[in-house]
Parts: C-alpha cells; sequence; structure tokens
C-alpha cells in the first residue's frame, strides 16, 4: 500500500520521458521483417533485371546492367501490359460501379442489418478465391443456362462487337477473365467506399434536398465528392491487385487473354529467364506506380496514406 | 391511383437496398456452387464442371481423396497457423510503437507498412524470389520461404487493424489504472490488453485466412512444397477432384460459425447492456 | 446539509497540519508555451478547494501533476512531510475522478470499484465495496457495466472508486462537465455531501463559477497559469482584487476615475464628475488611475425625480436602454452621460413595476459594496466571450 511514509524522495524530472528506446524495440522485429522480405527484396529484383540474360540458374548471373532487357522485356511483352492494364481499369470501372450501389445500401438504406451486410461483404474471403474462380467457370459453362440467357438477350453478340468475346461462348473469354477480376476484388473497392461514406451527414443530403437539389443533383453535389476519399481508396485497392493477378486470367481466359503477370510467373517458374521476369515485374511496378500517382492527382486526393 | 404513388415512393425508398442485396447474392452463387459440388457424384462422367448426382461419398469417405490434397491441406494449415503467430506477434508490437511512442523514423515505417497492401503480390513474389534466388536459397524453397513471404504480407494487416483499435482506446484509461495503484505491467495486463484483444484475435483471424488463401506469392516461392491453393490450381489442368470443395464448404462453414458465434456474444452483451 | 462555506483558508476541521498539500514554486513548461508558472499553494487538510478558471489556465495540468500524470518542469509537490514530485502515479496517496469518468469499459461495476484496492493486494474487498456502493447509491447496480449506465450514474461509479482508496487527497477534474444542468445541481450537493461525510481533502477542478462558488470551501482563481486570488467564495464574489476576478465571478460594473487618495478608512475616486468613496480594504490602488468596480445587484435605481432606497454615492442623467425580464430580477442596461452602459440586476419585490426603455433615471450604491481596482488592468479581463 502507498502511503506517505514510503514515498521515496523525488528524483529528476526526466524520469517520465514519453520519446525512449521503448518504441524502437516494439517496432524493431516487425520493421526489420518488411526490410529484409519487403524491400530489399526490390533491390534483388531490380539486380535480377539488370542480369546478363545469358545467364542460368545453372551458370549464375551476373550483373551487367544489361539495360537492353527493359526493351526487350517491354516490346516482347506489350500486348500483355497492355491486356492487364485494360482488363483491370474495366474490371475497377465495374466494381466501382456495383460496390458504389452496394456500399451505398449498407450505409445509408440498411439500418439494423448494417452489420449482417458488412459481414457478407467478406463473408466471400472465408472459402479459397481459386476456388470461388473456378466456380465461374461451371457456371459461365458453354452447356450452362448463363449462356442460354446471355445469347437471348444477345448479350454475347453484343460482347463480340466490342471485342470481349468470341462466337457464343462466355467461358474462356475476356469478358470471362474482366468478369472474374470484378468478382475477386469486389470487396476490396465496397469496404473503403463504405468507411467514407458511412463518414458522411445525413443531414447534408437532407439540406441539400431542402436547397432544392433533386435526389440526383443531391447526390452528385454532395455524397459523391464527400465519398471521394472511398472511391480513390477503393479503385487503387482494386486496380492494383487486379493488374498483376494471373489467376483469373489461367483459370477463366485463353491463351488470347494472357496477363502480364502470367507471363512473370513463366519467366520465373518454367523458363528460367529471371533477366527479362525480372525487367517486366520492374516495368509493371513503374506502370502502376505512374497510373496511380496520375489518378491521384486528377482525382485530388493526396493524403491517402 | 395514390397506391400507385405509394408503390413508386416504396420502390424509390427500397430499390437502392434491393441492387444491394442483388450485389451481395452475386458474390455468394460461386459459393453456393462450392457448396453444390461437393456433393456431386462426377465419377460417371468426365465433365467436372456439372452437376451429374448428389452423393455424401465426398463428405464420407476422405480416404478416397484425391492424392496429395491432404498433404497440401495439413502444409497450408501448418503454414498459416505459424504465419498468424509469428504476424500477430510481430504485428501488434510494432502497432503499439507506431501509436504509443514517439520516435524518429515513424511515418517512414507508416509508408512501408502501407505499402505491401498496395503492391501487385506479383511484383512482392519474384521480388522475394530473386532475393532467395540471389542469396543462394534458391534450391531451398519450401516451408520457410513459403511462411517468410506469408509472413511479410500478413504483418501489414496485423499492424493496420490493432493500431486501429490501439488509437481508438482512451489513454485516459490506463491514467486511470496508474491512478488506481496499477504498475505499469498491471496497468497492461488488466487494462491495455484485454481492451485490445478484440483488434488482436481480429487480426489474427485475417492472417489465418489471408495466409491459407495465397497463391500467387506462395506459387513463385514454393518449390517444391504444394500448399492447398497450388493443389487446387494444379488439379485445374486435370480436372478438379470434387473432395477439394469440400474442403471449401468445411472452411466456409467453420468460418462463418466463427464469426456468427463471436457476433452473437458481441450482442449478448451488449443486449446485457440495455436490460 | 450546510453549504455555508469556510469563511477562513487557514482552519482546517482537523487540526494538525500534518497532511496539508503543498505546491511550490510549481511550474510547467511545455516547448511553446509554459502552463503553469511558479504555482505556491496550501491546500489544508480536510478542505474542500477549487481551482477555478477558463480553459487553458493551467488548472487542469496542476491537477495531474498533483496526480502524478504530468511531471513539473521544476517545483515540488508534497504531502505532508514527504515530497511526492516525482513519485509515481500509483504510489500516491492520491486518487483522481476523471473528466470522463474513465471507467474501465471491460469491467463491471463492482470490478471497476474494487480495482485499486486489489491493486493494492488487499484480500476481500467485498463487504468495502458494497458500504462504497452504497453510500454512492448504486448497490442495485453493482453488476452492469459502464455502458449501461446513465451519466450521472457513471459519476458516481468513478467518484465511488477513488474514494474506496481512501486516498489523502481527491482529485476531481470537471467531474460534472458532462452532465447536464439539472443533474448537475443535484451532483454539487452530493458531491459536498459526500465530502462532509468522508472527510477527505477535495481538489476540485472547473471552469463552472457557481459549482465552485457551492461546493468549494476555498477557491483560486487561475488565468494564464499563475493563481489571481484565493479565498472563500464570499471573499472573492464581494472583494475582487483583479479584473479578472470581478469579470469571471459573476459580472462587475467596472467605471474609470481618478484616485484622490486615502481620507480615514476610505479612498476617493473622483469619477465623471462625482466623487465616489470606497473602504480602504477594498481598495486595490491608492494613486492614480482606476476602475471602481460594483457589482450589478449593488447598484440601484429609479426614475429621475424619484426617491431611491437607501442611497449611496448617486449618479444621476442615465437612461434606460435595455430591459430584460428574468423572474426573480429584472436587469436593466443604463446608459450613462459619458456613455458607458452599465448593468443593474434589481430584485422584483413588486414594489415598482420594470422602468421601461428610455426611462431616465439615476443610480446609486451604498460605498461599502464598491471596490476599487488597479487601471493597469484590462476592464474586460475574464469575460467569457461567446
Amino acid at each position: 500500500m502507498a502511503t506517505v511514509d514510503d514515498v521515496a524522495t523525488g528524483g529528476p524530472p526526466e524520469h517520465r520521458p514519453r520519446r525512449n528506446l521503448t518504441g524502437y524495440w516494439l517496432i524493431l522485429p516487425g520493421a526489420l521483417w518488411l526490410l529484409l522480405f519487403f524491400v530489399i527484396p526490390f533491390y534483388s529484383l531490380l539486380a535480377a533485371s539488370l542480369f546478363d540474360p545469358d545467364g542460368s540458374v545453372l551458370t549464375g548471373y551476373d550483373v551487367t546492367f544489361h539495360v537492353q532487357n527493359f526493351g526487350n522485356a517491354f516490346w516482347d511483352y506489350k500486348e500483355q501490359i497492355g491486356r492487364s492494364l485494360l482488363y483491370a481499369a474495366l474490371a475497377t470501372a465495374t466494381c466501382l460501379v456495383l460496390g458504389y450501389v452496394l456500399a451505398y445500401a449498407i450505409a445509408f438504406k440498411a439500418g439494423r442489418w448494417k452489420n449482417l451486410m458488412l459481414v457478407l461483404v467478406i463473408a466471400p474471403f472465408f472459402t479459397s478465391f481459386l476456388l470461388r474462380t473456378l466456380s465461374w467457370k461451371l457456371i459461365l459453362a458453354d452447356d450452362g443456362w448463363v449462356v442460354d440467357v446471355a445469347q437471348a438477350i444477345h448479350l454475347t453478340d453484343a460482347l463480340q462487337l466490342v471485342n470481349l468475346a468470341d462466337g457464343d461462348r462466355l467461358l474462356a473469354t475476356p469478358f470471362a477473365v474482366i468478369a472474374g477480376l470484378t468478382y475477386n476484388f469486389l470487396p476490396f473497392m465496397v469496404l473503403p467506399l463504405y468507411a467514407s461514406l458511412e463518414k458522411v451527414d445525413v443531414r447534408l443530403i437532407e439540406a441539400a434536398g431542402d436547397l432544392y437539389a433533386s435526389p440526383a443533383r443531391g447526390f452528385l453535389k454532395v455524397t459523391l465528392p464527400l465519398s471521394m476519399p472511398g472511391v480513390v481508396a477503393g479503385t487503387l485497392l482494386t486496380f492494383i491487385p487486379a493488374t498483376g493477378d494471373y489467376v483469373n486470367d489461367q483459370l477463366l481466359g485463353n491463351t488470347n487473354t494472357r496477363m502480364v503477370g502470367a507471363s512473370i510467373q513463366s519467366l520465373f517458374t518454367k523458363e528460367n529467364d529471371y533477366a527479362t521476369a525480372g525487367a517486366l515485374s520492374v516495368i509493371l511496378m513503374v506502370i502502376i506506380v505512374a497510373a496511380v500517382m496520375v489518378y491521384v492527382r486528377k482525382a485530388g486526393t493526396e493524403e491517402l496514406v | 391511383m395514390s397506391t400507385v404513388r405509394t408503390a413508386r415512393r416504396w420502390l424509390g425508398d427500397h430499390l437502392v437496398l434491393g441492387l444491394g442485396i442483388l450485389v451481395l447474392v452475386y458474390t455468394f452463387v460461386p459459393i453456393a456452387v462450392v457448396v453444390l459440388m461437393s456433393f456431386n457424384d462426377s465419377s460417371k462422367s468426365r465433365n467436372v464442371y456439372k452437376f451429374q448426382k448428389f452423393t455424401l461419398d465426398h463428405w464420407l469417405h476422405p480416404g478416397g481423396w484425391a492424392d496429395g490434397m491432404g498433404d497440401s491441406v495439413i502444409l497450408s494449415l501448418e503454414i498459416a497457423a505459424a504465419a498468424t503467430l509469428v504476424a500477430t506477434v510481430l504485428g501488434t508490437l510494432a502497432a503499439f510503437a507506431l501509436v504509443r511512442h514517439r520516435f524518429a523514423g515513424r511515418s517512414a515505417a507508416n509508408v512501408i507498412i502501407f505499402l505491401p497492401m498496395a503492391s501487385p503480390e506479383i511484383v512482392m513474389g519474384s521480388s522475394l524470389l530473386s532475393l532467395f534466388v540471389a542469396s543462394g536459397f534458391g534450391g531451398q524453397l519450401g516451408f520457410w520461404t513459403i511462411l517468410i513471404a506469408h509472413v511479410m504480407f500478413c504483418l501489414s494487416f496485423v499492424i493496420v487493424t490493432v493500431k486501429a483499435r490501439l488509437s481508438g482506446l482512451n489513454d485516459n484509461l490506463e491514467q486511470a489504472a496508474m491512478d488506481l495503484y496499477a504498475t505499469e505491467a498491471q496497468t497492461f495486463w488488466r487494462v491495455t490488453l484485454p481492451l485490445v484483444l478484440p483488434g488482436i484475435v481480429g487480426a489474427a483471424l485475417l492472417s489465418f485466412s489471408l495466409s491459407f488463401d495465397d497463391f500467387i506469392i506462395t506459387n513463385l516461392n514454393a518449390g517444391q512444397s504444394v500448399t492447398f491453393p497450388m493443389f487446387v490450381y494444379g488439379a485445374n489442368q486435370r480436372g478438379v477432384p470434387m473432395e477439394v470443395n469440400v474442403i471449401g464448404t468445411a472452411m466456409f462453414v467453420i468460418s462463418i460459425l466463427v464469426v456468427l458465434g463471436n457476433e452473437l456474444n458481441r450482442r449478448r452483451q451488449e443486449k446485457a447492456l440495455t436490460l | 446539509m450546510s453549504n455555508a462555506p469556510e469563511s477562513t483558508v487557514s482552519a482546517p476541521p482537523r487540526a494538525e497540519a500534518a497532511h496539508d498539500l503543498r505546491l511550490q514554486g510549481l511550474t510547467k513548461e511545455y516547448a511553446t508555451f509554459t502552463a503553469v508558472k511558479a504555482l505556491d499553494l496550501v491546500v489544508p487538510q480536510g478542505q474542500f478547494f477549487a481551482l477555478l478558471g477558463p480553459s487553458g489556465c493551467g488548472k487542469t495540468t496542476t491537477l495531474r501533476m498533483v496526480a502524478g500524470l504530468e511531471t513539473p518542469t521544476s517545483g515540488s509537490i508534497h504531502l505532508g512531510d514527504s515530497d511526492i514530485t516525482y513519485e509515481k502515479p500509483y504510489k500516491r496517496p492520491v486518487n483522481t475522478v476523471f473528466q470522463n469518468y474513465a471507467l474501465f469499459p471491460h469491467l463491471d461495476i463492482a470490478k471497476n470499484v474494487a480495482f485499486g484496492l486489489e491493486r493494492r493486494g488487499v484480500k476481500n474487498t467485498k463487504q468495502q465495496v458494497a458500504e462504497m456502493l452504497e453510500l454512492v447509491e448504486l448497490t442495485s447496480q453493482a453488476h452492469k457495466k459502464p455502458a449501461q449506465m446513465s451519466g450521472g450514474q457513471q459519476q458516481r461509479v468513478a467518484l465511488a472508486r477513488a474514494l474506496i482508496n481512501q486516498p489523502e487527497v481527491l482529485l476531481l477534474d470537471e467531474p460534472l462537465g458532462a452532465l447536464d444542468l439539472k443533474l448537475r445541481r443535484g451532483m454539487q450537493l452530493e458531491l459536498k455531501r459526500i465530502q462532509t461525510e468522508v472527510g477527505l481533502t477535495f481538489v476540485h477542478v472547473t471552469h463552472d463559477q457557481e459549482e465552485a462558488m457551492t461546493m468549494a470551501d476555498t477557491i483560486a482563481v487561475m488565468n494564464g497559469g499563475v493563481i489571481e486570488q484565493m479565498g472563500a467564495p464570499t471573499e472573492l464574489y464581494e472583494n475582487p482584487r483583479t479584473t479578472f476576478v470581478a469579470n469571471f465571478l459573476g459580472q462587475s460594473n467596472l467605471i474609470a476615475g481618478d484616485i484622490e487618495g486615502r481620507d480615514g478608512d476610505q479612498v476617493k475616486v473622483r469619477v465623471q464628475g462625482a466623487v465616489a468613496s470606497v473602504p480602504a480594504d477594498r481598495a486595490h490602488a491608492e494613486s492614480g488611475q482606476g476602475w471602481l468596480g460594483i457589482r450589478p445587484e449593488k447598484v440601484l435605481i429609479a426614475e429621475t425625480g424619484h426617491p431611491i432606497d437607501a442611497p449611496g454615492d448617486v449618479i444621476t442623467g442615465g437612461f434606460v436602454t435595455d430591459v430584460s425580464f428574468v423572474g426573480v430580477s429584472t436587469q436593466y442596461q443604463v446608459r450613462m452621460p459619458w456613455g458607458q452602459e452599465l448593468m443593474v440586476f434589481e430584485q422584483n419585490t413588486g414594489a415598482r413595476g420594470m422602468l421601461p426603455v428610455g426611462t431616465k433615471v439615476d443610480v446609486s450604491w451604498r460605498p461599502e459594496f464598491a471596490f476599487l481596482l488597479d487601471a493597469s488592468q484590462d476592464a474586460m479581463a475574464g469575460i467569457e466571450g461567446d
């Protein structure tokens, strides 16, 4: 028990500093892990991208500052790179539309079901995403009723017109790949959208209505601008992983839907061409960073991180 | 005519909700297919992507499971458990450092923690592979390299989750504990930890599912080892055995039960609050 | 229950001063400003002591230094004979009722209350917890969680949780700030009752002058990190030494005047042509310019030409510019010939009807109620901005 009797006479004022070494010790293991296995690997990747392409796993590689690797990789894989960006952009746009509807419904219309709906948004993660992606193979199968409906409403024809499908099929088409990407990354869009919509004060929307804004104008002038941080965050969280993905393309596409992720994977593991694989990875990263910077500037939200 | 108006009104109010629910339904269609296929007797046909006949065989006779699947599930569970443990401990410590302590390099640390969540998996995976190869571990890819990779990408999610919980915590409470004769250690064990625990548990669950489900990074760094997602991916080329759907369904049901249990527990506590 | 405040600071209820709280030269500096400047203060054992001041005046920082939650930059804190300046918070016989109560949300009420005893290794806490819950009238709520309780109930739990440790000093940091007005009045009386019952030293931080005056034996008015004036509530109110205290505690009319000098036990002040007098013990300036202060309820008012009840110093030639009827009293704004508006509060005794706006009036006050302050101070100091 602390009584006045055993209270020691005071020490110097600096004995209760907030700024001490404890913080370093606490963060050290985690930071070291990320440094060793996230930051430094980027240097390894950069080094690999500058390997002499004549080396092999057996003979070893030399970093020869073989800058031509980049040109060669870009030239050889420009189609895959372009395709990745296009598919990812289309999937992100679709996600934005679907995700906005869902996030809006949860934030403003769900009432007491809000928490349940949020759990349902992430519930698909509870089972393997590969299995879920494979399920689309079954759903879009050539003899399934989804294809029948798509043909009946001339969806397949329309997709053919814009080169997203061939023949009467849905499976093994660009459409299927984009649909798969959309499906897999939808929750990454919904959650940030919901987070920023939830912060929008409903009274602001009511005030817009009170000030003679139609519901549509109220949405465009008040709700949408206020939810921009969520739109930006959701777009990035969808677009970036979608660009690098190759699972959807491998499982749902065909040889003409190859995305750059598949090329990198196969260069590394099948062809053992580390130089080209490294260069291609670096190119992909650079393009993504550039796209993100342009987008973030355009969207006018720079305090993302 | 007024009923038409009422109907239009009702529709206006519920249209967005209805559309939102449709989007949710869409996200569950593939899961329904997984569950359905776990009861599919495909032995009579080579087309494994079509429901043939109802059977419980896949559930009842795990002995008949496809070659290698059991091993891949066990490997994935082992890696997920180990990665969860390491990432949760390291991530929780780091979250405390970031919320509770001021030190030079704190904002740089925040950026480095954010980046893995925003980098494409293929780039992270190939970087890590380059490192392993460059440092002479190219021939030893397997359990340990997968574990290293999984801890790496789980860490950020753990830190962010625990940080959110920790910064929502009123530090008045810890001062109150100290004021009420609790030493620093007692304050941590009696007040801080119990209050942050839900965040830590959530982070651990997230880590487990991220690790168990990862394919792209794992595939690059696994060497000859085969995790469950790698097994499914490989099986796709031969024709997926229906048994993988049993695993998928079981995973889903178990996760749902965990979440529901958690939610019910919370509800019960909350209900007690209003009595 | 008696609310009559003790009139003297130096006579604690229990004679020996062994457990007085003494702050000497206490200073807290932050990177950009000094929160508390060389504070000297003695809180006699058993007193209900209030630190009163606007936000940012340093009162909470002072309290937190006593609790051990902030380390002073210099100076010392003694409790009786022991120096507790740098003692850890959990080693001080001091407990705090936090501003937002800081009840542990994961523990029920009984466990919250037992927390301090358990940390100190007290084995059987049941009996004491029950007694303490009885004192704050929460016996039936022992097994609820804090979130299930109302603000007033939470406040009482916070009080019980601190009191059960029988600290030598109980610190209260704006304990009633989160409650609505009506509940606050009730809790003020209850706090005072409990303090009288347990006889502990209470140090109460508040920005609410009415609250401080209702409860405290002694009030220290703080401003800008220093104590402006300290004393019993009546003393502070009736005889403020600074314009800040005159304005922060209630309202004051401050009229500029030239001090003519001392005349016996009076100080004469020339105010806009008239001469007013102030008792010497209420004059806090002796020469030069001064502020002649008079509380609005001490100013008497009558239509010009009508007799003023119990007149003192009279000033003529005003007219009413605003009238507010507030039930127990009527509040007038009176424009004086030199342009200043004086506040006059008149009790609604029914002796006379309200004077309408525009009425020509004379005002008057008894010289013994006036006070005189140094003119170097800002006449607006302590008026809370709205």
